[in-house]
């Protein structure tokens, strides 16, 4: 509920279990972002309870509830504010209140698997979209989450860095719940698909069959993805003389 | 590139300077802050008319300089553009102190020309100091060190938060100022009118980021305390670091050093 007693969403009741891939898709101002942002704890529902595995999201329960949900934000500007990007991976892990050869460890690990670890020293700013994408993953990566939370990861990616994200999300076997409007990367990713639609779950099922419906993607402001739409060359048939 | 673009490089300039490895940058913080204090205090504390004696004091980022990788014409243009506030500080001693003090050639010296010459002086020490401090300690190191001096918490980290809000607002303040410039066809916009609703926008704007930053920390559970790169361990080498050249300020400052050594040649070859 907004201050000025706009509803951002209501009637939501979701369980996500330990390994699931979940995408949250909706137009613009569907509530995806909202929706996210109780997830660690950062809003609070006006009625109603967040449990994140044992935990009810409560004032004592946040840090081990953030410790648990690593979220990736929208803009990988928002999320890197240190100095050099190995400060940045390391800021959770410290704040974790891990010994420093831990926290190397963690670092060492995170960039890795990123592989940008070439990028250890340099500044944020310095970095492409892509490189600054990953490096963000690595900084929730480091704190070993067991549920990764991404907002709109492949924005503004080109088509080589999208499909690294891809690869690297597919590898993290933890529980992924991803908020965007790329169908095709939930096509890859997720087997289920919840639809926000004005602030309320309008669908949730398998991926497969919540792009079939052509009826509800377009009540909802959505298309089918590019993958699923055939190709425009082919369907047009042989050209005439 | 437009100044603002140009402040947010140089600014980032300093914190990846700061993450540089050199003997220097090794030092602990807090051997560097001390160091730093005595320098300043020596400098600072001369009387007025004093010229000659400052001249040693250039020794430190002689030394400092080199040794912690800095390049010296980065810190040149830092020193230019703040080296105005010295010169409107002094710019009237010469006017107003007209009391012949020396003279070199039959030229007579006035003493408001010397303690301008003076000003200027104290004026480059203490900022080059100052910038070479940041450049080797790192705004968190320096802030940690506070922190150690018992300054309270709450403050260090608010400063060290408003120096990383200080990237925030220029780096908005650069999308702003891109954008207004294509499209004020090289004008000038409508003045005030303009300035006032681009400072409102930029306030809301930053305001509205620096949300989105704090958002990205809590969620990775800071909770109000910033960790160095460099652990702090206070070493017999950062003893000695500090202890030598602080012993030295002091005998700078006692000693007028150069008048010491043209007496001693004097002496030697009269």
């Amino acid at each position: 509920m907004y201050p000025d007693g706009t509803e951002a969403l209501s009637d939501i009741s979701i369980r996500i279990t330990h390994g699931e891939s979940v995408a949250v898709v909706g137009a613009n101002g569907a509530g995806k972002s909202t929706l996210l942002l109780h997830l660690n704890g950062f809003l609070k529902p006006s009625s109603g309870s967040v449990r994140i595995g044992d935990y009810p999201l409560t004032k004592e329960t946040l840090q081990e509830v953030r410790r648990t949900v690593g979220m990736i934000f929208q803009d990988p500007d928002d999320q890197l504010f240190m100095s050099t990007i190995q400060e940045d991976v390391a800021f959770g892990p410290f704040n974790l209140g891990l010994p420093r050869d831990e926290v190397d460890q963690r670092v060492a690990d995170a960039l890795e698997r990123m592989g940008i670890n070439h990028l250890r020293d340099k500044p944020p700013f310095r970095l492409s979209a892509g490189e600054k994408r990953r490096a963000a993953i690595a900084t929730v990566l480091s704190m070993t989450p067991d549920i990764m939370v991404l907002d709109e990861p492949t924005t503004g990616l080109d088509p080589l860095g999208r499909r690294q994200i891809i690869t690297i999300l597919r590898e993290f076997t933890h529980t992924k719940i991803i908020a965007t409007h790329d169908l095709d990367l939930v096509l890859d990713l997720c087997a289920r698909t919840i639809v926000l639609h004005q602030g309320r779950i309008w669908a949730d099922g398998q991926t497969c069959d919540i792009f079939r419906d052509e009826a509800l993607l377009h009540e909802c402001h959505l298309e089918k993805p590019l993958s699923m739409q055939g190709c425009p060359v082919c369907s047009a048939g042989t050209p005439e003389d | 590139m437009s100044e603002i673009a140009r402040s947010l490089h140089e600014l980032n300039a300093m914190d990846t300077l700061a993450g540089k490895d050199s003997p220097v940058h090794r030092i602990d913080p807090r051997a560097k802050v001390i160091t730093f204090v005595v320098f300043a205090g020596c400098v600072v504390s001369f009387r007025k008319y004093e010229v000659s004696a400052l001249l040693p004091y250039f020794l430190f980022p002689a030394v400092i300089l080199p040794l912690g990788r800095i390049p010296m014409g980065f810190l040149a243009r830092k020193v230019l553009l703040v080296l105005p506030i010295a010169v409107l500080i002094g710019i009237f001693n010469p006017i107003f102190d007209r009391t012949v003090l020396f003279s070199v050639a039959g030229l007579g010296v006035s003493g408001g020309m010397v303690s301008f010459t003076s000003i200027l002086l104290r004026f480059v020490l203490t900022v080059v100091a100052a910038l070479m401090l940041v450049a080797v300690t790192g705004f968190n190191g320096i802030c940690a060190t506070l922190e150690r001096f018992g300054v309270p918490r709450a403050f260090s980290v608010q400063l060290m938060m408003l120096y990383r809000y200080l990237f925030v607002l220029t780096a908005e303040g650069v999308r702003m100022s891109r954008a207004r410039e294509l499209r004020s066809v090289g004008r000038a916009g409508t003045g005030l009118r303009d300035f006032s609703a681009l400072i409102g926008h930029l306030l809301l704007r930053t305001w509205h980021r620096a949300q989105r930053i704090h958002m990205a920390m809590l969620s990775r559970c800071f909770r109000g305390e910033f960790f160095l790169r460099r652990p702090m361990r206070l070493g017999s080498a950062d003893i000695v670091f500090t202890l030598a050249w602080s012993s030295a300020f002091i005998v700078m400052r006692l000693v007028n050093m150069p008048q010491a050594v043209g007496r001693f040649l004097l002496e030697v070859f009269p």
